[in-house]
């Protein structure tokens, strides 16, 4: 099978990266040291190609009458041009299609972010509900052909000044941008530019979006600035430490959101109905999320470990890995209803039970150590 | 072009060897082995006396990415484990022919013989 390749493949393989098939996608594990990247990001700035997710544009007099059945949390949040909103999209019976963004640009045009292995599915169910409901909305993906988009994230202390002295004209836009905020800056040096207040380390940060075309140029330029580029690598464990959930691993179809730490996203308040809402109001809470922390020496928490609560409950690990920041071996995980913050429990890690503290999410934000 | 030693032996599965002049042999993971695995952050080593069989799982060397197997090349006991080692993973990163993970004493020193030279060694890891 040919593996997909952004349009900043070519930039990768002139800076030496460690390329690794990715859902398919050709991207770059690391540039040399996946940790150096990571601490780049948590007290400076780096940057990823994230152009293997999807921009979706929804235009029509009736997108937010469809968002607000297409998603499970409240697209009436999104009241000012250029707010953000973190959402599930779900299925009937309330397992995860996928999580994503969406983009508060008009009221006739709404933009959303989806991940790289679940966009043809996420557009193929768009465009099914919009043909059911008939909305009549244009659905477009903005990841092929002519009108394709690219997808940089410039994340860390020192992101949004980096970015400012590299796309100058965004600085006016976003200066006083609040955190999940996005804006269209025109006339820079790369065309118009998505500039978002977003992204996926638990640093300050733009999620910035060009047309393909100029992806190169735009990540040759932060380069020059100081931006160091980071790989998939550096961008599960900033994620990790930062307690955010990624698709295929902390939650997917099988997963009822509210056993994965998303209940914060899911609208059950409101009288609106959205596809899975019955679901999950049958189903309810069976589990919690939480962070562990690995008390004893003996291995690195990994996805699928098993946790065993101090009453015999079980659970798993979603997502683990050894944290940079912490110098200790952390996880997502999946437990009992029962299981207190400050609880220890044990993880079975080959032949050994080690002893395990659990903690409160995220584990690291803006630099600083939360959990300890 | 990853350093691949002269002097060394070679498994297949990315394991060094080194014939000492006592006999036993020494054991670790190659340049190439390490680089591909990236930052190395925990070490489990066999207890000194623990007998293996040639390809029985010996030890365990967790990334950040991932856990991988370390096998034993040779049939064996454990004579001395690189307790340094596992105190500072991060030392086979920066030399991995320095940072040895244990020593063997061979139930049959001829099975070194079955091993790859450098030359077969970088063969396999030429991709």
């Amino acid at each position: 099978m040919t593996l997909k390749a952004t349009p900043l493949n070519n930039a990768h393989r002139a800076l030496g990266a460690r390329m690794v098939d990715f859902g398919g996608w050709d991207m770059p594990v690391n540039y040399g040291s996946q940790i150096e990247e990571h601490h780049a990001v948590r007290t400076d700035v780096g940057m990823f190609d994230v152009a293997h997710m999807c921009v979706v544009d929804i235009r029509g007099a009736d997108v937010r009458a469809f968002l607000r059945r297409l998603l499970a949390n409240n697209v009436d949040k999104l009241q000012a041009s250029g707010k953000a909103l973190y959402s599930c999209m779900l299925n009937p019976e309330g397992g995860v299609i996928d999580d994503l963004i969406v983009y508060f640009i008009s009221e006739d045009w709404f933009r959303l972010v989806v991940n790289a292995g679940t966009a043809e599915k996420d557009v193929a169910w768009m465009n099914a509900q919009n043909h059911a409901w008939g909305t009549n909305l244009t659905i477009t993906q903005r990841r092929d052909g002519a009108d394709a988009m690219a997808l940089i994230a410039v994340q860390g202390p020192n992101a949004r000044a980096k970015v400012w002295v590299v796309i100058p004209q965004a600085k006016d836009a976003t200066l006083d941008m609040k955190p999940f905020n996005v804006a269209l800056v025109p006339g820079t040096a790369f065309g118009e530019a998505m500039i978002a207040r977003t992204g996926y380390t638990g640093e300050d940060g733009f999620e910035i979006g060009v047309a393909a075309t100029q992806a190169e140029a735009l990540w040759n330029a932060l380069a020059a600035a100081g931006v160091k580029p980071a790989g998939l690598g550096a961008r599960d464990t900033l994620r990790l430490e930062a307690g955010m959930n990624l698709y295929g691993q902390d939650m997917d179809e099988s997963v009822n959101p509210l056993d994965a730490g998303l209940a914060w996203t899911i609208d059950l308040v409101s009288e609106r109905d959205f596809i899975g809402k019955a679901a999950l109001q049958a189903k309810g809470q069976n589990a919690q999320f939480v962070g562990l922390i690995l008390r004893e020496k003996g291995g690195v928490l990994r996805a699928h470990q098993k946790v065993i609560a101090a009453n015999g409950d079980t659970g798993e690990i979603t997502s683990g890995t050894f944290s940079p920041t912490m110098q200790q071996a952390i996880a997502l995980a999946r437990v009992p209803t029962g299981v207190q913050v400050g609880d220890t429990v044990h993880v079975e890690i080959r032949d050994k039970k080690l002893a395990a503290t659990v903690v409160k999410l995220p584990f690291v934000r803006n630099g600083k150590i939360l959990a300890a | 072009m990853s350093n691949i030693p002269a002097e060394l032996k070679y498994t297949e599965s990315h394991e060094w060897v080194r014939l000492e002049s006592d006999g036993t042999v020494t054991v670790g993971i190659t340049e190439f082995a390490q680089d591909a695995l990236g930052d190395i952050v925990f070490v489990e080593l066999p207890k000194v006396g623990t007998s293996f069989t040639a390809g029985d799982d010996a030890a365990v060397v967790e990334s950040v990415k991932a856990a991988s197997d370390i096998y034993s090349p040779l049939s064996g006991d454990i004579t001395e484990v690189n307790e340094a080692v596992a105190g500072a993973p991060e030392s086979i990163n920066a030399n991995a022919y320095d940072a040895w993970l244990f020593k063997l004493k061979p139930a049959d020193v001829s099975q070194l013989d079955g091993l790859l030279d450098a030359a077969a060694y970088g063969k396999t890891t030429a991709a």
